[in-house]
């Protein structure tokens, strides 16, 4: 899932397909693709001063924010602090709410999601989604994860297909025997799991997950966890939790959101500090985000 | 546990017991607003059982396959409601095809697709509401017009299950669009967050989740329109029609047959006229019955 390739010529207007090497300073030369193996992954997304504003009202602003390539990267923050509004504006989700309004510029491997001829469905194949609540279809198990696929043309070896993602997502075992059965029979952490391996039926690049575990029980919980963990060796994994101890243990980098008065008044989300998740709960530079994550805020 | 100590927490839970027994009581304001609503479920029940009762045994006696199989005729003896059931469930039929899917498709766009914010929405939107509050006589002066007259189809079946099918409309839209926004946000969010069209997600995920609810307000419209006798009786139902009905003959419907066999000065048509209520309520009952069972059977928790 890691294969690279380079191109050079690669349109800016069109998506570029994943594994196009980091851009780094952002300027037009692109260089040949460099081993993996080096401290630096790939850039995915690079935000410059991306915001948002609902009906006019901003609810979040200037967020330059670098997610790499392979690693779970978590946004934290106390609650209205823009992490989900954030996360949202990665895959467009925000084009549904109506009134919401995105400003900044937004790099997927050197490309803008804003851009003028970018199609916002492309963007979501590539960039899958987890909700806070699991949200399977009323429907079979077999048929939610075959909805992606079926939808996107990915219609050849539908069963391998399946069962690869239900695989990946440690849900095969449990359900095997019963892909015919309603996905609602199935628990919350197994539909939490469900939505995972749905996502990843369309073989995307980037995995968004908008806290995922709380709706769920600490078993569930901790499979969910582990499975994120797994998950990055193939995807680059984005969390927004509530949950710190959560960004402790599976993310890498971390970034901590909090909230700042607005141009108007109103309470408008801000990113304060973003860091390897280490140094974020044991040295963090900013004393906001010291204070948040030893408890004396939020 | 010694016997001072059981003494003791007996006494105990007594304490507890009695201080609920003590608000068991009810004011008299609660007494009377119970005994109002069930006064009121109760009447209710008891003029529908006496209706039914009435109907049941003036017209069990006539009921008898002559009434199903015979055609009209002045003769009590012989006649029959064989056309009217015919036309009635043609009716039903012509309404399936057309009003049906125009109306479901109608929710579908003003629910899933339509712009909100706009005026012309909200007008059209105003409009539906408007529509079915509209009595069915002024339908049926508007098939007059439109379809007998202006189109020429003359005063045959299709122009009243035409004129029916308008005036179920704004049920089945209203119903349907009901239907639609029952389906959690959360299912279209899920499906567009797989890079699937709104389109995609609407055909493959949204409808067939709002089909149980469509289809019961569908045939409650449904079941409206075939006991419909006003509009008919504006677009020239016949009263005696001794053939069997086609889409452009001369027709009558049940309740068109009813309301005449009650007119005629025979006892014996009366009682004819119970028999084929009778056959329209077992109508009506079997088409709502399953609608009820096409709703258990596609029930979905979220």
């Amino acid at each position: 899932m890691v294969e690279i390739e380079a191109q050079p010529d690669a349109a800016p207007t069109q998506m570029a397909t994943r594994g196009v090497p980091l851009n780094v300073a952002g300027v037009a030369t692109r260089t040949a693709p460099t081993d993996l193996s080096v401290e630096q992954p790939e850039l995915v997304f690079d935000c410059r001063e991306i915001g948002v504003r609902y009906n006019g009202v901003r609810a979040l602003r200037d967020v330059n924010l670098q997610i790499r390539r392979n690693a779970v990267t978590a946004l934290i923050g106390p609650s209205g602090c823009g992490k989900s509004t954030f996360l949202r504006c990665l895959n467009r989700m925000n084009d549904l709410i109506p009134g919401a309004e995105v400003d900044g510029v937004c790099l997927y491997h050197d490309e803008d999601l804003y851009g003028p001829n970018i199609d916002a469905i492309e963007v979501r194949k590539r960039i899958g989604m987890v909700f806070q609540k699991p949200n399977p279809f009323p429907k079979s198990i077999y048929d939610n994860i075959a909805f992606g696929p079926r939808v996107v043309g990915l219609k050849d070896h539908l069963d391998d297909r399946i069962e690869e993602a239900l695989r990946r997502a440690a849900l095969w075992d449990e359900v095997k025997d019963r892909l015919k059965e309603g996905a609602l029979s199935l628990s919350g952490g197994q539909q939490q799991r469900l939505c995972i391996a749905r996502a990843l039926a369309v073989e995307p690049d980037v995995i968004l997950m908008d806290e995922p575990c709380s709706a769920l029980d600490p078993i569930s919980t901790a499979a969910i966890e582990d499975l994120m963990t797994s998950l990055k060796t193939d995807y680059t994994v984005v969390i927004v939790t509530h949950n710190m101890q959560q960004a402790a243990r599976v993310a890498d980098t971390t970034a901590f959101f909090s909230t700042d008065q607005g141009e108007t008044g109103t309470r408008c989300g801000v990113l304060i500090e973003v860091a390897a998740t280490e140094k974020i709960f044991t040295k963090p530079e900013n004393e906001r985000t010291e204070a948040y994550v030893t408890g004396r805020f939020g | 546990m010694n016997a001072a100590n059981r003494t003791a927490s007996t006494a105990a839970a007594n304490a507890v017991a009695s201080s609920l027994v003590g608000r068991r009581q009810r004011s008299v304001g609660a007494r009377l607003f119970l005994f109002y609503l069930v006064f009121s479920t109760g009447f209710g029940l008891v003029a529908l059982a006496v209706l039914l009762g009435t109907i049941l045994v003036d017209g069990l006696p006539f009921l008898d396959l002559t009434l199903l199989t015979g055609a009209p005729s002045s003769n009590p003896g012989m006649a029959g409601a064989r056309p009217a059931i015919l036309a009635s469930i043609m009716v039903a039929i012509v309404l399936v095809a057309t009003a049906l899917p125009l109306a479901v498709a109608t929710g579908v766009y003003l629910e899933e697709f339509a712009p909100r914010d706009r005026w012309w929405i909200r007008l059209i939107e105003l409009n539906i509401q408007n529509l079915a509050a509209i009595p069915s006589i002024i339908f049926g002066i508007l098939g007059l017009a439109f379809l007998v007259r202006g189109l020429g189809l003359g005063p045959v079946l299709l122009a009243g299950a035409l004129i029916l099918g308008l005036q179920m409309l704004p049920t089945v839209i209203i119903a349907a669009r009901e239907a639609l926004r029952a389906v959690p946000a959360s299912v279209r969010q899920g499906g567009m967050a797989l890079g699937a069209t709104r389109l995609q997600v609407v055909w493959r995920e949204v409808l067939p989740a709002a089909i149980p609810g469509i289809a019961t307000g569908s045939i409650l419209g449904l079941s409206r329109a075939v006991g419909e006798t006003a509009p008919l009786l504006m677009v020239g139902a016949a009263t005696f029609v001794s053939y069997n009905p086609g889409l452009l003959t001369q027709y009558t419907v049940l309740p068109i047959l009813i309301y005449q066999w009650m007119r005629l000065p025979q006892a014996d048509f009366q009682g004819l006229a119970a028999a084929a209520i009778i056959v329209l309520l077992a109508l009506l009952i079997a088409m709502n019955g399953f609608a009820i069972w096409m709703r258990n059977r596609h029930e979905r928790k979220w």
